[in-house]
């Protein structure tokens, strides 16, 4: 890893302001991509600025929204006794990411910040039309996720929170690389009051919705309904690890699991 | 950088550089080399280490991170440096060895786990030690070893 310099600001206004002065920072939060990125060369910044010592953490409900801290690790959103009365789809997405000892540094901030094509956040901030908040201003999912690691987020802007809707009818299911564990695909079912949201990881350049299948979903709420959705794959990745038209087919079986599990937890 | 922590119950205090990581800091500056170096990608668990009671993968930690942190690494599990530690007993009297390379961190990953859960089922623990891999034993004696190891640390306790 090439030096750097190291800033552990104690406020929001500092760390931007750290960010907007020092060319080529990065902002450093639980470090899982960042940190083997670093080690790789891959990126090698002048300077982190470590969202550790800000008060971004926590975890509140209040009028059927549900704000989660930037800097929640993803082993806090798993455990949080409020997500698993109000939202308990996205604990337990947070308790499927990586491994144990991944969950206990990893944040939600830097996963939706990052927007890595496999990564299981995003799928759960797009169908449940969560909102991700910055030190400047909010910004709607649809209009936050817009490709390949890219984001909404101007330079410098740093990610304060997700606002979630409190819908216990939505859930996630994904089916797991064997050797890297990420999402080869996996889908997020959200049934929202004006209508079900469905939201896909893994398959894509990045997170993308189903609307076939929301529309197929809002006349009948089951994995049967779910799986007779035909997925074009069309635009969907191949590797080595599965080709556009297993993919496909994953989306589907995926959804359906991601279904049931969403009645299981109504 | 100076930073300060709590290394296995003493106060220490070093200067390091920015770009130095946790386990770098514990290897080749402090001589702590019970924890290993696998892959050094974050997957391979060699280097589990607790950080304020939780496991965390050292090789994917900045040092300056533990700045102000409890650090326990597998020479810290002994109460005195003698005796083993219930896990690390269990982990001899099941064989959940055999080159003994993932040892140090699959004992650091099974106590953080068995300190929550006094009686796991092997689901349980097979789904905790997805982080943690071994290239010689198949899992199977590690799996009995942490069983044991759970219910040995708990023993005389109400679970």
């Amino acid at each position: 890893m090439r030096d750097f310099a190291y800033h552990k600001p104690a406020t929001i206004e500092a760390a931007a302001g750290l960010l907007a002065t020092i060319e080529d920072a990065r902002v450093l939060a639980g470090g899982m991509t960042l940190l083997p990125t670093m080690k790789q060369r891959l990126a090698a910044p002048e300077a982190l600025v470590d969202l550790a010592a800000l008060p971004l953490s926590g975890i509140a409900e209040a009028d059927g929204v549900v704000t989660i801290g930037a800097t929640a690790r993803h082993a806090d959103v798993a455990a949080s006794p409020i997500l698993a009365r109000v939202l308990p789809g996205v604990a337990a997405l947070a308790g499927g990411i990586g491994d144990p000892q991944v969950r206990h540094r990893g944040t939600i901030g830097g996963s939706v910040a990052n927007n890595d094509p496999a990564a299981d956040y995003p799928a759960a901030l797009l169908a449940l039309g969560a909102e991700v908040v910055t030190d400047r201003r909010a910004i709607v999912a649809d209009d936050f996720f817009v490709g390949l690691f890219e984001t909404a987020l101007a330079p410098g802007e740093i990610v304060t929170a997700i606002r979630f809707p409190a819908v216990r009818r939505a859930a996630y299911a994904k089916f797991r690389s064997p050797a890297s564990r990420y999402a080869l695909a996996g889908v997020f079912v959200a049934a929202l009051p004006a209508g079900v949201r469905v939201a896909v990881t893994g398959a894509g350049p990045s997170v993308f919705r189903l609307p076939a299948m929301e529309a197929a979903l809002d006349k009948s709420f089951t994995p049967e309904a779910a799986r007779a959705v035909a997925i074009d794959p069309a635009g969907l990745n191949s590797d080595i690890h599965a080709d556009a038209a297993y993919r496909a087919h994953l989306v589907g079986v995926m959804a359906g699991r991601a279904v049931a599990a969403a009645i299981a937890f109504s | 950088m100076d930073i300060s922590f709590t290394l296995n119950g003493r106060e220490t205090a070093v200067d390091v550089p920015p770009a130095t990581l946790l386990v770098e800091l514990l290897r080749e500056r402090l001589g702590l080399t019970g924890t290993h170096v696998g892959c050094d990608t974050s997957q391979c668990g060699a280097c589990v280490v607790h950080v304020d009671g939780r496991s965390v993968k050292s090789c994917t930690m900045l040092a300056v991170s533990a700045d102000g942190c409890a650090v326990t690494t597998v020479e810290g599990l002994s109460p005195d440096g003698r005796t083993l530690h219930p896990m690390q007993q269990a982990f001899r009297d099941c064989h959940g060895l055999q080159c003994g390379f993932c040892t140090p961190g699959m004992m650091m990953s099974a106590t953080d786990f068995a300190a929550s859960h006094p009686a796991p089922t092997e689901a349980e623990v097979r789904h905790w030690l997805e982080g943690n891999i071994c290239r010689c034993t198949g899992y199977q004696n590690i799996v009995k070893s942490v069983i044991a190891g759970a219910a040995a640390m708990h023993q005389g306790t109400e679970a």
